[in-house]
């Protein structure tokens, strides 16, 4: 995307000063950024470095005390922040995902496959068994679970297939921003690489924007366009993603870098 | 109990009878939402029908004439302790009778006999909150009330079809309310969801045990949920009834031995031995004396 055509563009998310308190506690301080459309944006840094409170803070799961968080709406920009909480779950149902880590999190484990991914559109409205059904083996197909498992309940699935039935079951709407807390976490490298190799493809072909939340150096080199380095609750370092991860600037992100074992 | 001037009117004192009857006032101004209550303990176990008697006392009325049904009939345990409960403290006449009625308590079902402006029907409701077995957080589900955030609703009927090829929730069938509030309508067959709504009655639903009154006002709309492709049908047993020959009531299958023999009963048991006074006669029904065969 050239500088230019970027410059015209609306951002379609536009984070200013955000920051959160844990009492005398910092969660997340002084966060700025703006997300264009299509865009993928990593979030590493260690643990209790404000990653997951800032996530939280941006998809609306937490209040955060300052700032404000702009979402590019149908209706045009609106923050979110001071939104009504009905007006903020309907973006949460239809322009949002949230692809938690442990998939048990974000399915309903005593509900089908099926049901699971066809939730969000009755949701939205849907009130006709076939197409709920059709769309629900569609999107099952697009995550590499097989048709005839649409009934089976997710306590039957493995780990990995737990986590692609919860993207389906977040992308059957066709969301435009994504937000994802450590997506690979718990998962083995092979499967591992499988899902990050079919994250890439459906954001590609979605066009997806997507907020990556991870502590794993290797995901956001693979799927990240841009990168933000915590520490501490602050963004120490932030830039394009191979530009951090190849000439890293502050001295925590010389660590981070210098710390991932090479095989 | 002998001094029976020991007792307010209808059990409960004038300060908890005002504070049910705002609990009322406000269901009624809201249908289908369900209101907090400072339910009382009664002098039954939970589960027998606090939340009912609760509301039937606030509603009594020395003129009034009462009537107890469970699942339709008149005389098993939990209906005739209810009316014997209700004869001794409040001295209120009791009909089998449902036009006779001016209040009628029942439990999980609604009287074939349509009812009529002025009645008040009284529901006893186990588990008020039809979210309940999806969503376990009542502060989750009070949310979701609040934001109309009903998808999930329609999860469980899914998983219905997926499961058994059609919707297999037979009672306790929710609905919505005047497009608003999707309500538990206490464990009534589905067959029994039709005459919610419109209903000419006051219907008000009383949960002891979980502390919530919800009403509907008379002719409120109440429209089961469904799928465009699986409509919402009301269902009863293909048969019947074996002693009034009514082939339109809700039925009761009992086991009449262990040979496998059955019969097919109306659960309404008014509505049977009214017919069968008027002189219909189904197969298995004795004629009784003085009434004119069919």
């Amino acid at each position: 995307m050239s500088i230019l055509a970027k410059m015209k563009m609306q951002p379609l998310l536009s984070v200013r000063d955000l920051s959160k308190f844990y009492g005398g506690r910092i969660g997340c301080a002084d966060v700025g950024f703006d997300l264009y459309p299509g865009e993928v944006l990593g979030i590493v840094g260690e643990s209790g470095s404000g990653k997951s409170t800032l996530l939280s803070c941006l998809a609306g799961h937490l209040a955060p005390d300052r700032g404000e968080v702009i979402f590019d709406t149908k209706e045009g920009p609106r923050d979110t922040v001071q939104m009504a909480e009905a007006a903020r779950r309907r973006l949460a149902r239809t322009d949002w995902a949230y692809v938690h880590q442990n998939p048990r999190d974000g399915l309903r484990m005593g509900v089908s496959a099926g049901g699971n991914v066809g939730e969000r559109l009755m949701a939205v409205g849907a009130r006709h068994y076939g197409d709920i059904r059709a769309a629900a083996v569609d999107w099952l197909g697009r995550v590499e679970i097989a048709a005839d498992r649409v009934d089976d309940r997710p306590s039957a699935f493995s780990g990995g297939m737990q986590q692609r039935l919860q993207i389906a079951r977040n992308l059957v709407t066709g969301p435009r921003l994504v937000f994802m807390d450590e997506p690979t976490g718990g998962l083995d490298v092979s499967v591992q690489a499988r899902l990050l190799d079919l994250l890439r493809g459906l954001v590609r072909e979605m066009g997806l924007s997507a907020i990556i939340v991870t502590h794993d150096l290797a995901v956001v080199r693979l799927l990240a366009d841009r990168l933000m380095v915590m520490k501490g609750g602050y963004v120490v370092e932030q830039g394009l993603t191979d530009q951090v991860l190849d000439d890293p600037q502050h001295a925590y992100t010389q660590l981070l870098v210098s710390s991932v074992l090479q095989v | 109990m002998t001094d029976q001037t020991a007792y307010n009117f209808a059990y409960l004192d004038e300060q908890t009878k005002r504070m049910i009857r705002r609990a009322i006032l406000k269901g009624v101004a809201i249908p289908g939402y369900q209101v907090p209550f400072a339910s009382r303990e009664m002098p039954m176990p939970y589960g027998w029908g606090t939340g009912g008697v609760q509301v039937t006392a606030a509603c009594l009325v020395p003129e009034d004439r009462l009537k107890v049904i469970d699942q339709g009939a008149d005389d098993t345990t939990n209906a005739v302790s209810i009316r014997r409960f209700f004869q001794r403290t409040a001295g209120v006449e009791v009909t089998e009778a449902t036009a006779d009625a001016t209040v009628i308590q029942t439990r999980h079902r609604i009287p074939e006999t349509p009812l009529t402006e002025g009645q008040i029907l009284v529901y006893q409701v186990p588990i008020p909150e039809p979210l309940r077995f999806l969503e376990p957080r009542e502060t989750e589900t009070r949310k979701m009330h609040e934001l109309e955030d009903y998808g999930l609703m329609h999860v469980k009927l899914y998983e219905d079809i997926s499961r058994h090829g059609q919707i297999a929730t037979a009672y306790d069938y929710p609905v919505k309310v005047e497009g608003r509030y999707v309500m538990d309508p206490s464990p009534i067959p589905k067959f029994d969801n039709p005459k919610l709504g419109g209903n000419a009655a006051i219907q008000l639903f009383g949960a002891g045990r979980e502390q919530r009154i919800y009403a509907l006002p008379p002719y409120t709309q109440a429209i089961s949920l469904d799928f465009d492709d699986y409509p919402f049908a009301a269902s009863k047993a293909d048969h019947s009834c074996d002693l009034c020959a009514a082939p339109d009531s809700y039925l009761d299958e009992v086991i009449t031995d262990d040979q496998g023999s059955r019969m097919f009963v109306c659960s309404d048991t008014d509505f049977c031995a009214s017919r069968r006074a008027a002189g219909h006669i189904g197969p298995m029904g004795a004629p009784r004396a003085g009434a004119d065969v069919e």
